[in-house]
């Protein structure tokens, strides 16, 4: 009898454990989206539903512009980054490779270095070639920080491949060219996607390095959200983030059969 | 049909000769077997076939051309791997077919000859599964097919039956055996295991250390080994040294101490003759003793040795027995063929006398240094030394 009424105290305990993370985790997502809809200027009272907000989000120029380029340097360096990593992993497959552990170590440095030490470096590179801060420069910022996390992404697949199905494919009359896109690519793909997936959600997210690359005049999401909190106007930013968020729900969703189609289409 | 010739062919890795100047002329259309422990050179020597390891120096011929320049995908062979390597995103239908769609092969083509394939390993059932829902006794198949269906001049076979059971191994052995008589290209296969070597081939290099030790249909090289490495590598032998003391027409007759200072007699034929005084190794296979616990009458061209048993292993077809004879051991088979004539079967510590025709021995022209057995040859040496010892206690 004891023991049942303990073990239920503990399932209790799990369950309330669980319940108060989650609410933790949501409840200020949750406030966001029903803000979204609030029909007030300020957040601290409910004053009726309105979509407002969201035609003001439509209506505005430059929140379609910041969103605009945070698509282009998200896609771009994504192809860039995971197209390098590629690369740079297949490169460094070559166990006998001279200064492959220097090279990892520096390939490895951007992902404990702290984003503003980053930014204010790559500022600061920019500044000194005299170069324009604007498109160019966030991309290639962006490309900098990705391909650390593509190469490394991309190693760990490589990582398990059997060679011996190189040689199979050889063996098979297949040129190198043939084995590589037959055989090779095929088989990493899930790690060449994964890979690609992550460089486009650290694009998409990135503020620090691209605050610091930017410049005046091109805007990502992250950049222009920051700006108007600063000026005080949170209400399009929270239907913003509300259409942000049920993105990323979607994405989540089919995420898993983008993947499977992605690499039966090899 | 060609033959493939290996000239003086060698291959280091880091300094190691793994393969150390083999010469060997492989006829067309035979089923060839590179048997040897691991690290013999083996895989080393097949994959030097497949284009896969670029030889140190030597040649290899396939007809007149040679080879050794040439990368695998350009190479007129096939190879069967180990883990089959069948490529895990791929039905069994698009395995079999790559090497014909890599060769830009017409699709009515590629489908007729695979469906062809998959029938000649009856795999025509399972043509849209992937490796991973297929048994490894079908990878086996599809790998097969996989391999024969570009019409290779010679199919090359690295321990295809390792990863088996054992049941499921002679299955695929036989299988093996009608696949290569109905497409009747050379398949050389390798292999560690003597008695897949045995049964499956028709010729055999027996391999130690990079260096064919021995070379010759299987029979050949089980009953007339060329060496102690052979001898040992292939089935279970007695080696009974002994100095020579006549020839006699086709026999030598051999003195060979016992331990404790006494002898016995044994004679032997002979291929090569050697000198009177002189040490030698006669190989005897343990299915050749007769036992028996009464001194047989036998004619003179029968050796005849006392000895008492140490040792019994039922197994079954067979029972093993380990008789002493002095300090040495003779391990001996014997059937469970027939009625014993006494109903009572041989026991341990019983006197016994074995017996064996004069023909049924080999010479060796080697004596069994301790450092050049194999693996199984030390074991079974040492086995050997430790059961004497005992045994020379009791006596």
């Amino acid at each position: 009898m004891k023991r049942f009424s303990r073990a239920k105290f503990f399932k209790g305990m799990n369950l309330t454990v669980f319940t108060f993370a989650m609410l933790f985790l949501y409840i200020p997502i949750l406030i966001l989206v029903i803000y979204s809809f609030n029909d007030a200027r300020i957040v601290t009272s409910w004053k009726g539903f309105t979509l407002k907000y969201y035609g003001q989000l439509f209506r505005n120029v430059a929140i379609r512009q910041a969103f605009l380029n945070t698509m282009l340097i998200a896609v771009l360096s994504t192809v860039i980054s995971t197209l390098l990593g590629l690369l740079t992993a297949l490169g460094l497959e070559n166990k006998k490779l001279k200064g492959r552990k220097g090279f990892m170590g520096l390939l490895y440095a951007p992902l404990v270095m702290p984003d503003i030490l980053m930014g204010v470096s790559l500022a600061l590179l920019f500044n000194f070639l005299r170069v324009n801060t604007g498109m160019w420069t966030v991309l290639i910022a962006h490309v900098t920080f990705c391909v650390s996390y593509t190469v490394i992404v991309i190693q760990s697949r490589l990582e398990g491949f059997d060679n011996s199905l190189i040689e199979a494919a050889m063996d098979l009359g297949a040129k190198p060219s043939t084995t590589f896109f037959k055989v090779k690519l095929p088989l990493i793909m899930p790690g060449v996607i994964a890979a690609a997936l992550l460089s486009f959600t650290l694009s998409i997210d990135d503020f620090i390095i691209t605050f610091f690359t930017s410049g005046r005049g091109f805007d990502t999401l992250p950049i222009y959200v920051e700006g108007t909190i600063r000026r005080g106007t949170i209400t399009t930013i929270n239907a913003l983030s509300t259409l942000v968020i049920g993105l990323t729900l979607l994405l989540v969703v089919f995420t898993k059969r983008i993947r499977k189609s992605l690499i039966s289409s090899f | 049909m060609e033959e493939i010739r290996i000239v003086n062919v060698s291959k280091d890795f880091d300094g190691f000769m793994a393969v150390d100047g083999v010469n060997l002329t492989i006829k067309p259309g035979e089923l060839f077997s590179f048997l040897g422990p691991s690290g013999c050179g083996k895989t080393t020597l097949l994959r030097m076939i497949a284009g896969f390891e670029t030889p140190l120096n030597g040649k290899i011929f396939i007809g007149d051309q040679d080879i050794v320049e040439l990368p695998p995908y350009k190479r007129p062979v096939n190879t069967i791997f180990q883990n089959y390597s069948l490529f895990p995103h791929m039905t069994v239908w698009d395995n079999v077919a790559f090497g014909l769609k890599v060769r830009k092969t017409p699709l009515p083509e590629i489908k007729e000859r695979v469906s062809e394939m998959l029938n000649l390993v009856k795999m025509d059932d399972q043509h849209s599964k992937y490796p991973d829902q297929i048994s490894g006794g079908q990878k086996q198949r599809v790998a097969i097919a996989r391999a024969l269906i570009n019409n290779p001049k010679v199919l090359l076979l690295d321990e295809p039956l390792a990863a088996l059971d054992l049941k499921l191994r002679q299955h695929m052995l036989i299988e093996l055996m009608n696949i290569h008589d109905a497409v009747g290209i050379t398949f050389i296969y390798v292999t560690h295991d003597q008695s897949e070597a045995m049964s499956i081939s028709d010729r055999v290099a027996v391999m130690n250390r990079g260096k064919i030790v021995q070379e010759g249909p299987p029979d050949d090289i089980y009953e007339r080994p060329s060496s102690i490495f052979s001898a040992y590598f292939i089935g279970e032998t007695n080696l009974i040294t002994g100095e020579v003391i006549g020839i006699e027409d086709e026999y030598v007759q051999l003195k060979c101490p016992m331990g404790n200072g006494e002898f016995f007699e044994i004679d032997s034929t002979f291929h090569f003759r050697p000198e009177i005084g002189s040490q030698i190794t006669v190989s005897l296979r343990p299915e050749k003793i007769a036992i028996s616990r009464h001194k047989p009458k036998v004619a003179d061209d029968m050796n005849v040795v006392k000895g008492v048993i140490e040792d019994i292993l039922y197994l079954g077809s067979h029972t093993q027995y380990i008789v002493t004879v002095g300090k040495n051991n003779f391990r001996v088979f014997d059937q469970h063929k027939r009625v014993y004539f006494d109903d009572t079967a041989l026991d341990w510590e019983e006197e016994v006398w074995l017996f064996w025709h004069d023909t049924d021995s080999w010479l060796i022209d080697e004596l069994p240094p301790e450092d050049r057995m194999p693996a199984e040859g030390k074991s079974h040496l040492s086995k050997i030394k430790k059961q004497s010892s005992v045994s020379g206690e009791q006596i």
